[in-house]
């Protein structure tokens, strides 16, 4: 019989161990998120990257070999990335219709979202890399992830502010709207859906089908605007 | 189903060569988006074969960020000097652009549908 240190070392070689851990801390995660009703604070993604998280640094393993198992689920994140014209197109009616305020809010709060970020960031002083990998945050991961990767900021650091954002998005977004009177479902759907990506579109979905399938579309447009933007923001101010 | 696989790798595949060939400063996959969402307009029967395996893809996108959001792991040095900047620049930026975007929305609206609304 082997000794488990030994099998240990054997399967923290290869992929398996890792792929089946990353599902594996994603359905504890999902399982929380509904144990909680769905609360914003409980999000799944968040709870399965603690979990891997700690998992690694108690075994002290490497993130490339981590990696070596999650590159199967990270690879999908650019069909999915694709797969988005799908729920763009289901909408198309609706982008027809409200088309120029939906075009003014896009440009509006995906340019207040990169500026101030990185404005706030200066103030606070943050390193020139890390202000650029923070710039595209607002954005749906897949297109954070891909632009932090062209433009020379940190992806993996993309990607945990991405994540970031949309939580707090999430927490902040009913409470603030309440606050300042708005009623629009269109608009605060599609505001939320700019800002705060799908994190923030599943919010809107739980509170209102109006606001969620907006939301839908602000994250889908801002993909694309955020994508063009961001570059050109990066060399001209960072 | 493989076809549908082969259609979603293929816009992105050639969003990918797009970009790398003319030198974007875009995401091969957004383009791959773009490109899919044309396709539709002008092919609706595109749209509703591929529509179902999307949309399996999307049910667990939350997920596909777990691998990249773990490499947290490589910037922990970063979280402790930066992480009060990070969260204060996320905020601020994150609820101004909330309000923002549903402002501009709401303005917008009441400028150009104001008429047809009244008309209803």
């Amino acid at each position: 019989m082997t000794a488990l240190p030994d099998i240990w070392t054997y399967l923290a070689k290869g992929p398996l161990l890792w792929l089946t851990m990353t599902l594996l801390a994603y359905v504890i995660g999902d399982a929380i998120f509904k144990r909680f009703n769905r609360a914003p604070y409980a999000n799944p993604v968040m709870i399965a990257t603690i979990l891997v998280s700690a998992l690694l640094l108690i075994t002290g393993t490497p993130y490339h070999t981590y990696f070596e198992g999650a590159q199967f689920v990270h690879f999908m994140l650019g069909p999915a990335t694709v797969s988005l014209a799908v729920p763009l197109y289901a909408n198309r009616v609706h982008i027809r219709r409200a088309l120029i305020p939906m075009l003014a809010a896009l440009v509006a709060g995906s340019l207040t979202a990169v500026l101030v970020a990185i404005a706030v960031g200066m103030m606070m002083g943050l390193d020139h890399t890390t202000l650029v990998s923070l710039a595209p945050k607002s954005t749906t991961a897949p297109v954070a992830i891909g632009i932090s990767e062209k433009v020379g900021g940190l992806p993996t650091l993309t990607a945990v502010l991405v994540l970031i954002t949309g939580i707090l998005g999430a927490i902040v977004v009913t409470p603030t709207f309440n606050a300042l009177g708005l009623t629009d479902w269109r608009a605060r759907g599609f505001a939320t859906g700019v800002a705060a990506h799908g994190v923030g579109t599943a919010r809107a979905l739980q509170i209102n089908e109006t606001a969620g399938a907006f939301a839908g579309i602000g994250m889908g447009l801002n993909a694309l605007l955020t994508a063009v933007i961001v570059p050109y923001i990066v060399t001209w101010l960072l | 189903m493989i076809l549908n696989i082969v259609i979603i790798l293929g816009f992105q595949l050639a969003g990918e060569t797009l970009v790398r060939g003319l030198g974007l400063s875009l995401p091969g996959p957004v383009l791959g988006l773009a490109g899919l969402f044309v396709t539709f307009l002008l092919f609706p029967a595109v749209a509703r074969m591929v529509s179902s395996t999307a949309q399996g893809l999307l049910a667990h996108l939350s997920m596909l960020f777990v691998p990249a959001g773990v490499g947290v792991v490589q910037h922990l040095s970063i979280m402790e000097s930066e992480g009060l900047g990070l969260l204060l620049a996320v905020l601020a930026s994150t609820t101004l652009a909330l309000i923002v975007g549903a402002f501009t929305f709401v303005g917008v609206a009441r400028l150009t549908e104001g008429p047809k609304e009244a008309k209803q």
